[in-house]
């Protein structure tokens, strides 16, 4: 009798389940159909495959270069975050003196300044460094990679900072009476024990800069240098009425996030309930 | 010699970020309080007027503003509680001991990977021709028509969709917490007599308080700051009848080109997420208990 029960909570589970992901059901089913098709019912399955409209797609999204540019962006400024910021927090938790406690009590504490407040006078500065530095900050890849770094460092820090605390020193001091300098102690030693962290930073920040839309809708103007998001508005904004095509190019854009869902699902769980518990 | 040294390797190793970081947050957050008192449209060539407070008494009188501000309390106060407790409901779910539970786990949570500015569009088609679809087809049309035409119907477009992003994520702090709970502690309240409810209300809630904590203060930023849904989903409209508070000093910034006053704006913006998320941390950490 027990059996029973908890058989059919289980399936009602599972088709609560099914029923909560419906609305990417939605899409992949539509993408597949013609105008006709897909006004006269909408959640019937495709009657023809047809990959007509991701063609088109594609193309009006100018899908592969945004993607390509997404993917450069992501992976450099991911890289930069973890190497620089590691080195800090190692640096800062390894001298304990006033100066290391107020730079990353600075750190923590911007935190909490919502981006809104300070996007307005970031384009100015940046535009002034254009103007006057002249070091090409606004529409390339390189001054996106470069303000990314500038705000993925804070949580980074912190997360950092709050592993090596629990790392003893001994290792880093034998290594050190062996003849090691500073740089060879952090990279061979150190670095390579931060590990859970550097995959805890690497999968939060993923997921924030793969989808982040607004700084890169104010640095980037250039058609060719869009990012995902960004070409994903754009062609909102002209093709709203053809759902089909439209339905393509979400597809397109949920494919690559589920694949790597799957992939690094058990990685990707844990860093982010690592990255909100340390809070 | 030594010491000369040892400086020189901090500041080798932490200055490179701190520059970026300057250069990138505290700078431009300084010189934002500075726009916040000045008039100006943003062109380079025009000049930039000192106005004093002028900007900060003009916000209370602006109607579009503070009925941005309304909606953005309205929708986070919602959100956040539908989103808890969902979330808390799924981490039940999945931290039982049914078989189906990992699978659970991995469907619940896809949405927050997928960005809020994508999932605004997708709901987007839901909301108007899905929706309206139905209605014409089964009769329902007093609850399924184009949700993004009405005003308050847009408002609850806008919690529908930021819960099934967020309600996933939470679920997985809520999961953190519950699995901390010691087993012995669970057992030792069973073989005292008490019933599911009664462990669940006295046993497993003040024990996950801290992950309660953390759930709350995502929730809460995370609402009071939405920004890519509203772009996508509804687009402020109808009317501006869902314009929250980041996307209101966005258009006064660049649409309207207000800059100062749109920066002062900003400011206020500030000085409440600040304060609503430190005011949160600190009662619900009194309620914390220490094991």
């Amino acid at each position: 009798m027990k059996k029973i029960w908890k058989l059919l909570l289980s399936l009602l589970i599972i088709g609560f389940c099914l029923f909560y992901l419906f609305p990417i059901y939605i899409v992949v089913v539509n993408s597949f159909k013609d105008r006709q098709q897909l006004y006269s019912n909408m959640m019937a399955p495709p009657e023809v495959f047809t990959f007509e409209y991701y063609n088109t797609a594609i193309g009006k999204m100018n899908f592969l270069r945004a993607f390509g540019n997404s993917f450069i962006v992501t992976i450099v400024s991911i890289a930069f975050i973890v190497v620089l910021s590691s080195m800090t927090a190692w640096m800062l938790v390894r001298t304990n003196n006033k100066l290391s406690n107020i730079i990353f009590f600075i750190f923590v504490a911007t935190m909490i300044i919502p981006f809104q407040t300070i996007m307005m006078p970031l384009m100015q500065i940046m535009g002034w460094i254009r103007d006057h530095l002249h070091i090409p900050m606004l529409n390339t890849l390189g001054g996106l990679i470069y303000m990314n770094v500038g705000f993925g460092a804070s949580m980074a820090v912190f997360l950092y900072h709050g592993f090596i605390k629990s790392v003893p020193v001994s290792l880093e001091e034998a290594a050190t009476i062996d003849g090691c300098n500073r740089f060879k102690v952090f990279w061979r030693i150190v670095f390579p024990m931060l590990k859970p962290t550097t995959v805890t930073v690497m999968i939060l920040d993923v997921i924030w800069i793969w989808n982040d839309y607004l700084l890169p809708s104010l640095t980037l103007s250039d058609k060719a240098k869009r990012t995902i998001p960004l070409s994903t508005a754009s062609f909102f904004g002209q093709f709203t009425i053809e759902w089909n095509l439209a339905m393509a190019g979400l597809t397109m854009t949920i494919i690559p996030v589920i694949i790597f869902y799957l992939a690094a699902q058990k990685y990707i769980v844990k860093g982010v309930a690592a990255g909100a518990v340390k809070l | 010699m030594r010491r000369k040294k040892d400086r020189a390797w901090y500041a080798f190793f932490v200055f490179p970020l701190l520059f970026i970081f300057t250069t990138v947050v505290i700078v431009p957050f300084i010189i934002g309080i500075g726009y916040a008192f000045i008039s100006w449209d943003g062109m380079p060539l025009n000049e930039k007027v000192f106005v004093g407070m002028k900007n900060f008494i003009r916000l209370f009188s602006d109607k579009r503003f503070i009925s941005s501000a309304w909606h953005t309390v309205l929708f986070t106060v919602i959100s956040v509680a539908v989103i808890n407790i969902l979330g808390l409901t799924f981490a039940l779910v999945v931290t039982s001991n049914l078989k189906i539970r990992n699978a659970v786990r991995t469907m619940l949570f896809m949405p927050y990977l997928i960005g809020g500015l994508i999932l605004g569009y997708i709901w987007k088609f839901i909301f108007t021709d899905l929706f309206k679809m139905i209605g014409e087809t089964t009769g329902l049309d007093g609850f399924f028509f184009s949700w993004l035409l009405n005003p308050k119907f847009s408002l609850a477009a806008m919690i529908v969709v930021t819960t099934w992003q967020m309600a996933g994520y939470i679920m997985i702090i809520y999961i953190n917490g519950i699995q901390g709970i010691s087993e012995d502690i669970v057992e030792a309240a069973k073989v005292d007599g008490a019933n599911f409810w009664q462990t669940l209300l006295r046993i497993k809630f003040p024990l996950i308080m801290p992950s309660f904590t953390i759930c709350l203060f995502m929730t809460l930023s995370n609402c009071f700051k939405i920004f890519d849904v509203n772009v996508s989903l509804t687009g402020g409209g109808p009317n501006n009848s869902t314009e929250m508070m980041a996307m209101n000093i966005y258009n006064e910034i660049f649409s309207l080109n207000n800059f100062g006053y749109g920066q002062a704006k900003a400011i206020i913006f500030f000085i409440a997420v600040a304060s609503i998320t430190l005011i949160q941390v600190a009662i619900t950490k009194k309620r914390e208990v220490e094991m």
